[in-house]
């Protein structure tokens, strides 16, 4: 039984991480009808923002120590952090350690400005054009928003911290009444499906009670309609692609702390991911989420030693075969709705 | 000639010409000079030009005339590379009844995976081939490990006792083809110059002759069409009596059974093979590959593959210092700017190249860079006389 | 005995009764027009007609053979060839291919392999998509792509690509819709020559009274999912169930 709780809780972060990319790349794909491949890139650079928020703040610059001198007579040099001259000793050394959460802030305005850029400048000519068209160029795409990080970062991950306060476990058995280290889950792990859990409330809030989100739901059931209103729908659909960036930007700086950032984790996401679109059923924001939890949680109990024991290997393709059955035998996915995609 | 057209004829001499003669025509600068990094007539990588030629080939007929989209196509030729190694560990070293193998283990395979997308079509289909070669990604690592050798792959080892003309003295065997070794080369010299005509390239690029001539049939044919048609309307096929879905899965295995081919002639040349042959990076090699060279065209995926193969072999390979002496004539402050800019483009960088190329092609050039080429040299005829109307500009190939 | 005979055919949708009972006789060598109001089912009927839905109940006989539960490329082997509301061709490719595939399809069936053959050498199917394309004053076009052609164009390759199967019976769903006059009578031209000169059954849907009447040997009258009447085009017109049906919905 607590085997069954630990499977669920380490499905729970990846399942996390699934529904929010797969709630960008839905909200795209409603809206827009346009199949996003850079989308996983979108949500790398959102765990480099990260890396170069805590990068800037633990800038510094060395200062002469007139206490103590070096092995050749000379004042020995101290760092200095920049923040903590402008905040003091404690509050910047807070800061820096906080830079991971701090970079959400720094992350949305980014990731909307890069969302915009993508959409105006490129995903806008490719609104007519085949799907087939719209996954090649959003493709290459990707390869291009990676290799750019690659240049500046280097292929090697970059570790990324949590704060000090989120380190450790939590020792979740406890509550349940099993004995203690039964069932440890780390805390940043909990903070991060918390966190994804108020970020898709927030989404679907925001689509469900304003006007704004109205026009977008009506503008993905009947987008032409819509336009018919004389609502300038494409404007809010590049808003709509901004909130998509930042989602999936959040989304990745919240995760730098448990997958140290490297420029080709937006890829590997992104083929889980479409595999989570797909199996919740494209277009379908419900669908997506819950596919992403779904799939999170039925990957880690393959991975399980009872169930690779009797399936070895299971663990390996779970998802993929699930994505198979799911597409043979409900072509529209779990929540898919019908005319989507069935080109 | 061999039942094609004059136009076909004279693209099957100038492909014929190129890849007999590659070895000196990637080889133009002389040993030692500045310039011999460049030269790419080196065996292991012209048997790769082919080999990924035949790879894209077959790719192109599914996706160039039927415009579906296989993400999972690297999984056919793992296959068939998989199927090759055990015919010359257990069969024989000669390579041919190994690529006969590869071939049809990889057409079986890829009618299965064929038969189950091919009922879904768009993002579906380009999904579900996807999720079957990660799945024989995932299974070759892992527990498939006694057929696939897992993570180490597998190799020819001296252990192996193959049923036909193994090697008797415990030494490694070694592929070949009725007793010539795949790695026998001539070499030739030439002044500085230095051509290595290689037994196991002439090999594959018989076969990428082949593949090549087969293509062309392929797409001159009824069948040609009818594949061009399930792109075109399949709701019109339906109404005038075909079935779409058979002609796409012909085309499917048609192109499976290609992968096969450049998986199996990949084991004759280097006896050995890994998983990550599969992984889906792989299979989107290949995608880039046909869609830069031109996707639908005849030459388009052969000459995408010899691109990305050039770069990924020559171009990543200059470093600063040698961009330093490209730039050396400029004044310093602006050779250090040239080689700043320059620099993340090519070398290292050179992926970000291909991704920036790709995106260009996507967009501006639906027919690849044979289309661009088709527009620079009519624009050229244009100029150059300018008097006679262009009439004779017909598209693809 | 009639070339196509529907009996009995139902289908609902929901609870919405889109077909009720409907009895059809398509005699050979006519043309028989079938209309009604919006909604009279017309459209459902011909999807059942091509296979494209199943009917609730009922029978489809085509020259003595069931076409039910037949998938839509079958029935058009048997002989059913369909013109769709807006032409449906290859857009893609050339006029002269867009004429050889219905060729090809007559010749080998549903599927052939017949990936080493060249074209080129197809004569007789390339001289018998000639002389349609002649027959329909497009040769000059040959060459053309489907897609840069007018929408009149289109509409007559489509009826090309058709008649070169020499089917037996040929199924027109609004040919003339949303054409210009001009159009509308070239086509009911197009359609008279056909007609006339190659003695081809034709069933037609149609809205506008005009094409109707000058082409329709037999008209049946649907409202509702339900045939009204029968008859020769001169009586349906003094018909008084036929004068309710339309009139009763121009008052509404």
């Amino acid at each position: 039984m607590d085997q069954i709780i630990v499977q669920i809780l380490n499905g729970l972060d990846k399942g996390s991480a699934y529904a929010l990319i797969a709630l960008g790349l839905t909200l795209i794909f409603g809206t827009l009808g346009v199949v996003n491949f850079a989308h996983g890139a979108l949500f790398m650079l959102g765990s480099f923002c990260a890396v170069i928020l805590s990068r800037l703040l633990s800038s510094s610059h060395e200062v002469a120590d007139p206490d103590r001198l070096d092995f050749l007579g000379n004042p020995a040099m101290n760092k200095v952090f920049y923040v903590q001259d402008i905040f003091g000793e404690a509050a910047g050394a807070a800061i820096m350690d906080w830079a991971v959460p701090l970079a959400i802030l720094f992350s949305i305005p980014v990731m909307i400005g890069v969302g915009f850029i993508m959409e105006r400048g490129l995903i806008k000519h490719f609104y007519k054009r085949p799907h087939a068209d719209q996954i090649l160029v959003t493709f290459g795409l990707a390869i291009v928003l990676q290799e750019i990080i690659k240049y500046f970062f280097g292929a090697n991950p970059i570790q990324t911290p949590a704060p000090e306060a989120f380190k450790g476990s939590l020792d979740f058995g406890v509550f349940l009444g099993y004995e203690a280290n039964a069932i440890m889950y780390p805390y940043w792990r909990l903070v991060y499906f918390f966190f994804s859990a108020v970020i898709i409330a927030a989404v679907f809030a925001f689509l469900q009670f304003t006007t704004f989100g109205m026009v977008v739901r009506a503008g993905m059931a009947d987008r032409e309609t819509v336009g018919l209103l004389g609502i300038d729908i494409d404007k809010r659909f590049t808003f709509m692609f901004g909130l998509a960036a930042a989602v999936a930007g959040v989304a990745g700086v919240m995760y730098a702390p448990i997958v140290a950032p490297n420029y080709h984790m937006g890829m590997d996401f992104l083929v889980l991911s479409f595999v989570v679109v797909v199996v919740g059923g494209m277009g379908s924001l419900p669908g997506a989420v819950a596919a992403g939890f779904l799939l999170g949680i039925l990957e880690s109990f393959a991975s399980m030693p009872v169930v690779v024991d009797i399936l070895p290997g299971i663990n390996q393709i779970i998802i993929y075969l699930v994505a198979i059955v799911i597409l043979l035998t409900r072509p529209r996915g779990l929540m898919g709705r019908k005319g989507v995609m069935e080109d | 000639m061999l039942g094609l057209t004059k136009q076909d004829s004279k693209l099957m001499l100038i492909v014929i010409g190129l890849v007999v003669f590659a070895p000196f025509i990637l080889n133009p600068f002389p040993e030692g000079s500045a310039m011999a990094q460049f030269n790419a007539g080196y065996p292991d990588l012209m048997q790769r030009f082919v080999i990924f030629g035949i790879f894209a080939i077959g790719f192109n007929l599914l996706f160039g005339l039927t415009g579906y989209l296989s993400f999972g196509h690297a999984a056919f030729l793992g296959v068939g590379s998989y199927a090759a190694i055990w015919s010359l560990k257990l069969i024989t070293l000669n390579v041919l009844p190994g690529i006969v193998f590869a071939i049809i283990v990889a057409g079986a395979f890829s009618f299965v995976v064929g038969y189950v997308s091919l009922r879904r079509s768009g993002i579906y289909f380009s999904i579900l081939t996807l999720a079957f070669a990660q799945m024989s990604y995932a299974l070759a690592y892992s527990v498939l490990t006694p057929i696939t050798g897992g993570e180490t792959g597998l190799q020819i080892k001296n252990t192996d006792n193959p049923l036909i003309g193994g090697p008797t003295d415990g030494s490694i065997g070694r592929a070949n083809l009725f007793g010539a070794e795949m790695g026998n080369s001539f070499e030739l010299n030439i002044g500085s110059w230095l051509f290595t005509f290689n037994l196991g390239y002439y090999i594959a690029a018989a076969f990428m002759l082949v593949a090549f001539y087969l293509s062309i049939r392929i797409f001159r044919s009824p069948f040609g069409i009818m594949l061009r048609a399930v792109k075109s309307n399949q709701q019109r096929m339906n109404y005038t009596g075909l079935t779409p879905k058979r002609y796409t899965l012909s085309a499917f295995v048609i192109s499976g059974m290609f992968a096969g081919l450049a998986g199996g002639l990949m084991v004759a040349m280097d006896t050995q093979v890994g998983p990550e042959r599969m992984f889906w990076t792989a299979s989107g090699e290949v995608v880039i590959m046909t869609i830069l060279g031109g996707a639908g065209t005849l030459l388009g995926p052969v000459l995408g593959a010899g691109f990305i193969k050039y770069m990924e072999n020559i171009v990543s390979k200059i470093n600063k210092d040698i961009l330093h002496e490209w730039f050396a004539f400029m004044p310093d402050g602006l050779e250090d700017a040239m080689v700043a800019f320059v620099y993340p483009f090519i070398g290292k960088g050179w992926h970000l190249t291909l991704g920036i190329m790709f995106m260009l092609v996507v967009i501006f050039l639906p027919g690849g860079l044979v289309e661009g080429g088709q527009r620079i040299a009519a624009k050229f005829r244009r100029t150059k006389n300018a008097e006679t109307p262009d009439g004779a500009s017909k598209p693809a190939e | 005995m009639a070339l196509l005979s529907v009996k009995g055919v139902n289908k609902r949708f929901g609870g919405l009764q889109a077909l009720g009972d409907v009895n059809l006789d398509v005699a050979e060598n006519t043309c028989h027009a079938i209309i009604g109001p919006n909604g009279a089912g017309k459209s459902t009927l011909l999807n059942v007609l091509v296979g494209k839905l199943i009917p609730d109940s009922g029978s489809v006989v085509f020259d003595g053979q069931s076409v039910l539960g037949r998938k839509p490329h079958e029935i058009n082997q048997m002989g059913i060839s369909r013109v769709f509301q807006t032409p449906e061709i290859f857009a893609d490719l050339s006029v002269m291919e867009n004429m050889l595939i219905p060729c090809f399809a007559k010749r080998d069936g549903a599927f052939r392999m017949h990936a080493i053959e060249s074209v080129r050498h197809e004569s007789d199917m390339i001289e018998k998509a000639e002389a349609m394309l002649d027959e329909v004053k497009m040769l000059d076009k040959r060459e053309m792509t489907a897609s840069s052609m007018s929408r009149g164009d289109k509409r007559r390759l489509e009826m090309a690509m058709c008649l070169v199967q020499e089917p037996r019976l040929l199924l027109l769903d609004e040919p003339t819709a949303g054409m210009a006059r001009a159009d509308t009578e070239n086509t009911i031209e197009l359609l008279k020559t056909i007609r006339k000169e190659r003695g081809v059954t034709m069933a037609i849907i149609e809205h506008d009274m005009n094409v109707v009447f000058s082409l329709a040997e037999r008209i049946t009258v649907l409202a509702q999912g339900t045939p009204l009447v029968e008859d020769t085009p001169d009586n349906i017109k003094g018909h008084p169930k036929v004068r309710e049906a339309y009139l009763g919905e121009a008052q509404v």
